[in-house]
């Protein structure tokens, strides 16, 4: 038994570090000599988003605009500004980083961010924007009590949007002092900053643009250093493969899986996470509301997935460029005798490096600025799902009953926009020197555990009561957040406990802290004889009718 | 006079919305969580395989496998679009028009 454990551990923890560290840049960096090309690229970015605020800020004047750009942005400019928002510069440095390191296991890692894509397209998109207005809660509250459920999914809501910001912040303070030499807390400030004002001047508007800019962007960057690459070897990826088997330590060992999934529970756990997390996800579920009908939401999701399909085929094929022309120039390694590990930075500067060795300084500004850029965009989404939350969910349906004043309500959002910013801002600064590779991963359970089941369970099952619903919600999270405390990632890696001493010996709680809640959900719903369980069933004709066809359901605003 | 949530409910057209688009959301799901477990179960129990070359080259079958995996990711929503663009669009038109 002891020996099961033993190896079971020994596998997780190889599964988690290799895994979860490709969506955070951890670690203790090195600042670098001040990059000026990267810098004015960066700065001509910042130029061009600040326009488009100014520009949307001065047809932001109505709740729409502020949280859904009024409901006018088309299936196609959706599409880019969802995959904006969820192709995050980890993602990017990381998994080309993981593909650097061991290739083939880069690839299993980043179909698993990309799965969770359809589920939404077939079971949530048009549901979801014939039901809501302006939040997912608007949806998973439609027809129970609204104060309970607007309370548990602004809590799933605020947890989520928590650690997923934090682990961008602690990134972006890391790859900046890594691309720009600036310090790190001038980093974390800076993108704070930026941050409030798009989100708290433009709203969903600015954000939305900052996105599908991002989106060009980093598709275009990255689609030329693939093409690159892929010029050096006539479009021919054997040669390019031989040639990076030949160069790596591991040789043809990363043709084949390597050691990311060595434990089926484990890897189904994280799959699970990944793969219904994204269906759970506020501030991608936000972004169907921006659109005008469930049509529109269903092409965008259509676009979105080729978007971040395309790109995860080209992460991979800029890894392996990066085997051969990065690790192979003694110019982007620190240490030439380590060979391919010495390389400058670590693993995440791979796609860097490469961006220079196939386009020189000018393309490896671009990029860098790009990298920024996509930071920008992500986290200006996850604050404005975040502020949307306090003020659409929190404030103007618990606490005003629902009759809230809409300047009071856009008000409210846009002082917990700068609230949010400034949290995310000092969590940022005092998480710099921990290991936050695990928040993201956290993220997406707790998405997967709590807002996915209540979601799904109140479009789809008729038997559903409030008070089932705020049971098994609230019991997916904490058993979510419980099960990553005492995984071995948190409680050995960081907070230093011996090894072997965490409670669950499992990488990723989904696998038990969705059955929880699901479970939670249904018992607790069957029991429920309440008045209120009779009005939850009976609401339930309405809704569907509703979910289905759209009759009802709030068009774009005119404008 | 607008039609009920109950006498659309008994509209033969949403009966068929329903059940056919259910169907195929719910099948194509399945697809993609076999497709996907497949492929994670495949990777934790028969690395061999994944890791056989094709032909005589360097190029393992892993990887056709693998980009299958992504491209059928967005085949599967694309299949979906389609079928829903094609029937599901018209059939709530109708269902719409019918309600008023």
């Amino acid at each position: 038994m002891s020996r099961f454990k033993g190896i079971l551990s020994a596998a997780f923890l190889a599964a988690l570090s290799s895994a979860a560290s490709a969506d955070a840049i951890s670690g203790h960096v090195v600042q670098q000599e001040t990059n000026w090309t990267a810098i004015g690229m960066f700065i001509a970015f910042v130029g061009l988003t600040l326009v488009i605020t100014y520009w949307a800020a001065k047809q932001t004047k109505s709740a729409a605009q502020f949280y859904t750009a009024g409901g006018g942005i088309t299936g196609f400019q959706n599409g880019l500004a969802i995959a904006g928002d969820y192709m995050s510069a980890a993602s990017f440095l990381g998994i080309s980083g993981l593909v650097y390191l061991s290739g083939f296991d880069g690839l299993i890692y980043s179909v698993g961010w990309l799965v969770g894509w359809p589920i939404v397209t077939f079971l949530i998109a048009e549901p979801l924007r014939n039901l809501g207005k302006f939040t997912f809660a608007d949806v998973a509250s439609f027809r129970f009590s609204q104060t309970p459920i607007r309370i548990l999914a602004a809590c799933g809501t605020l947890v989520t949007v928590a650690f997923y910001l934090i682990a961008q912040m602690v990134g972006a303070g890391a790859l900046i002092q890594l691309l720009f030499g600036l310090p790190y807390m001038y980093a974390v400030i800076g993108v704070g900053a930026l941050m409030i004002i798009y989100v708290t001047f433009g709203g969903m508007v600015a954000t939305t643009w900052v996105q599908i800019i991002k989106a060009c962007l980093l598709l275009a960057g990255a689609t030329f250093m693939a093409f690159m690459v892929l010029v050096k070897f006539g479009f021919n990826p054997e040669a390019l493969f031989a040639k990076a088997v030949e160069v790596h330590p591991k040789h043809l060992a990363i043709m084949s899986p390597g050691t990311l999934i060595s434990n089926p529970l484990s890897a189904i756990s994280l799959g699970l996470a990944l793969m219904f997390g994204t269906a759970g996800l506020p501030h991608i579920l936000m972004r169907f509301f921006t659109v005008a009908n469930a049509k529109e939401a269903r092409k965008s999701v259509f676009y979105a997935t080729g978007f971040i399909g395309y790109f995860y085929i080209l992460t991979f094929i800029i890894g392996f460029g990066a085997i051969v022309l990065v690790s192979t120039n003694p110019m982007f390694l620190s240490d030439a005798a380590k060979g391919l590990a010495g390389i400058r930075g670590g693993s995440n500067m791979a796609a860097i490096h490469l961006a220079d060795a196939v386009g020189g300084n000018l393309f490896l500004g671009f990029i860098s600025a790009v990298a920024f850029a996509t930071i920008l965009a992500v986290v200006s989404g996850l604050t404005l799902a975040g502020a949307s939350a306090i003020s659409h969910d929190l404030y103007a349906t618990v606490v005003k009953g629902g009759n809230a004043n809409e300047q009071d309500e856009i008000r409210v959002s846009k002082i917990s926009t700068v609230v949010l910013g400034v949290i995310a801002v000092v969590l940022g600064i005092v998480f710099e020197k921990q290991n936050v590779a695990f928040m993201v991963g956290l993220a997406f359970s707790i998405a997967a555990s709590c807002n996915f089941p209540v979601l799904l369970m109140s479009l789809m099952w008729r038997g559903m009561t409030t008070r089932g619903a705020v049971v098994g919600g609230f019991l997916g999270l904490i058993s979510a957040l419980v099960g990553v405390i005492f995984s071995p990632a948190v409680w050995e890696a960081t907070l230093g406990y011996p090894k072997g001493s965490a409670l669950f010996q499992i990488s990723n709680p989904a696998l038990f802290s969705m059955s929880i809640a699901f479970l939670g959900i249904y018992i607790v719903s069957k029991l429920d004889g309440s008045v209120r369980a009779k009005q939850d069933r009976a609401g339930f004709d309405a809704q569907y009718v509703r979910s289905q066809t759209g009759i009802g359901a709030s068009g774009a605003s005119a404008h | 006079m607008a039609a009920s949530a109950l006498e659309i409910e008994n509209n033969p057209k949403f009966k068929e919305l329903v059940a056919t688009r259910k169907a195929l959301g719910w099948s194509l799901s399945v697809i993609m969580l076999l497709i996907y477990f497949g492929f994670i179960l495949l990777v934790a129990f028969d690395k061999s395989f994944l890791g056989t070359p094709i032909g005589t080259g360097v190029t393992t079958i892993g990887i056709p496998i693998g980009l299958a995996v992504i491209v059928s990711a967005f085949v599967l929503t694309g299949i979906y679009v389609v079928k829903a663009n094609a029937r599901y669009d018209e059939l709530t038109r109708q269902i719409v028009e019918e309600s008023k």
